[in-house]
């Protein structure tokens, strides 16, 4: 499908500190618990590997058993020997959760800027997200500054809720999205 | 009533559930104005069907009547009574349109047109019944005659946005179309003779004080004179013609923006709907339902419109649609992505 590397010299980054979650505590099914920006980064993360899986390297299964680790952040891009976060595909302060507000939005960096994929990849975080998370959340997904040649269409595009419809309405579309583990807990 | 003086409260009438994904759109029966017949209206979602609901004379609550399903294979985006009330048209992202009949309550699929590429969004009827407007995804807005028997027949093709067109809407009196897109304007569509063929007489861009992003609806007051235009850019926008001149046979008159309502939407507007009394309700994906009138003061610099009301949390998410009954004073449906409608009357507290 793709031959040689899209982006030859990705630009990589330092990986951030992260703060421990206590494993040992059960879940409690009655507590509410806020989201927060780990979580989504979680899922989006998760996300984010898979679907580079998908699309370049549909053999590489084994992969997937990597992703149940708890260090998917080191799971490297299958173009490259870094990982997704070093690459900067997507970050942990990309996201922005206003729990009070019930409102999150997504940032994200495609690696190269013609990056034909943006569209899908916003498409499909986006129905990951609605899948995840309660309907009362409200959403933005947009791709950051400066990092698309066409910015502005793809974000208009992926927050157009009757093109995003109509989108999902596709069969081949939606095989690919279900494909996709359900994420949801 | 004087709605500036007034404590107003937008009353939750009804909520009616029944379908089962998101509500896109409704219409009321233009029908319903007579005072023997019951108030009826439709509604169309992403389950596939269309929904008739019906005020029951004796104790004034509101009943589904017919689910219309099996018709259309994907969503039904919009649907838009005939002016007499007898014919429903739905439009669906399967690229048809279908023409149901009232036949002794049931109602039953008589027409499907195709032609569009492929998602429908958004249909119209004209003032006298003759003419149907359908527009989509495909960039274009066709028209279509209406025949004897239930045949529709294509008149014209009309080419000119450059992304999916959103929504289509006749002028009230006059056989002039208006269609607003993704592309951020609005079209104004006219035949100069009663046989011509329509052409694009003006566009209402960002150039000349339009939106600055998608246009998802557009109103007229009951006049005519004036319309109101909502969009992702968060503000309405109120425009004006001469249509005096119009009616006169004088050739076109065109549409002037007269003034934009800003700052008090928080995410796109997806409705806007004129009632006949001059108040202006829209819908947002903020799950808010805002009431607008034209405020008293300020005539000096030309009309200005103020917030009369805002109802927040009207539904648990989007509202994609609010009508006002066209007979009953005051009450107003809203579709929401919550798979909700609710009815609500403005009423004055005590």
């Amino acid at each position: 499908m793709v031959s040689g590397l899209i982006n030859a010299n990705p630009v990589v980054y330092e990986k951030k500190e992260r703060r421990l979650r206590n494993l040992a505590t059960l879940p409690d099914e009655y507590a509410v618990e806020p989201i927060d920006q780990q979580e989504i980064f979680d899922i989006l993360f998760l996300l984010f590997f898979l679907l580079l899986i998908s699309f370049h390297y549909a053999s590489y299964c084994y992969l997937i058993f990597l992703t149940f680790l708890n260090h998917i952040r080191d799971i490297k891009d299958p173009e490259h020997p870094y990982s997704l976060e070093e690459l900067k595909v997507i970050t942990e302060d990309a996201i922005e959760v206003d729990h009070e507000r019930s409102y999150v939005r997504v940032t994200f960096t495609p690696t190269v800027e013609h990056c034909s994929m943006a569209t899908v990849i916003g498409l499909c975080l986006r129905v990951k997200l609605m899948r995840s998370l309660p309907s009362r959340y409200k959403m933005d997904i947009r791709v950051a500054p400066g990092t698309h040649a066409t910015e502005a269409a793809v974000n208009k595009q992926l927050n157009d809720k009757e093109r995003v419809a109509a989108a999902l309405e596709n069969p081949n579309l939606l095989d690919m999205v279900d494909e996709w583990p359900n994420l949801k807990h | 009533m004087d709605l500036l003086d007034g404590n107003l409260e937008l009353k939750e009438v009804q909520k009616l559930q029944g379908h089962t994904d998101r509500v896109w759109s409704l219409a009321w029966n233009p029908a319903t104005t007579a005072t023997d017949v019951p108030a009826v209206f439709a509604s169309c979602s992403g389950d596939k069907t269309v929904r008739i609901w019906e005020q029951s004379p004796s104790t004034r609550s509101w009943d589904c009547k017919a689910v219309l399903e099996e018709t259309h294979t994907r969503t039904v985006r919009s649907c838009a009574w005939s002016p007499s009330g007898k014919l429903l048209a739905t439009a669906s992202f399967d690229a048809t349109t279908a023409i149901w009949e009232n036949v002794g309550g049931d109602f039953e699929c008589v027409s499907t047109l195709e032609g569009h590429e492929n998602e429908v969004k958004s249909l119209c009827w004209n003032a006298s019944g003759s003419l149907l407007a359908t527009c989509g995804r495909d960039k274009t807005v066709w028209i279509w005659e209406v025949m004897p028997g239930n045949e529709f027949e294509c008149l014209q093709v009309l080419q000119g946005h450059t992304q999916d067109v959103k929504m289509v809407q006749w002028h009230p009196t006059m056989d002039i179309l208006f269609s607003c897109s993704y592309d951020n304007t609005v079209k104004v569509w006219w035949s100069e003779d009663a046989d011509g063929d329509w052409s694009c007489v003006q566009t209402l861009g960002e150039s000349s004080n339009g939106h600055s992003s998608t246009v998802w609806s557009l109103s007229f007051n009951a006049k005519g004179d004036k319309l109101v235009t909502c969009s992702d850019d968060l503000t309405l926008k109120i425009w004006e013609a001469d249509i005096i001149r119009m009616q006169s046979g004088d050739g076109y008159a065109p549409w002037n923006h007269l003034c934009t309502l800003s700052g008090y939407h928080d995410r796109t507007v997806f409705s806007v709907h004129w009632s006949r009394d001059g108040i202006i309700a829209s819908g947002a994906a903020d799950d808010a339902i805002r009431l607008f009138v034209e405020s008293k003061d300020g005539l000096m610099n030309g009309p200005s419109y103020q917030l009369l009301f805002k109802k927040e949390k009207a539904h648990d998410m989007d509202i994609n649609s609010v009508q006002w009954c066209p007979g009953e004073k005051h009450l107003l449906a809203s579709a929401s992505d919550d798979g909700t409608i609710k009815l609500w009357e403005l009423a004055t507290l005590p």
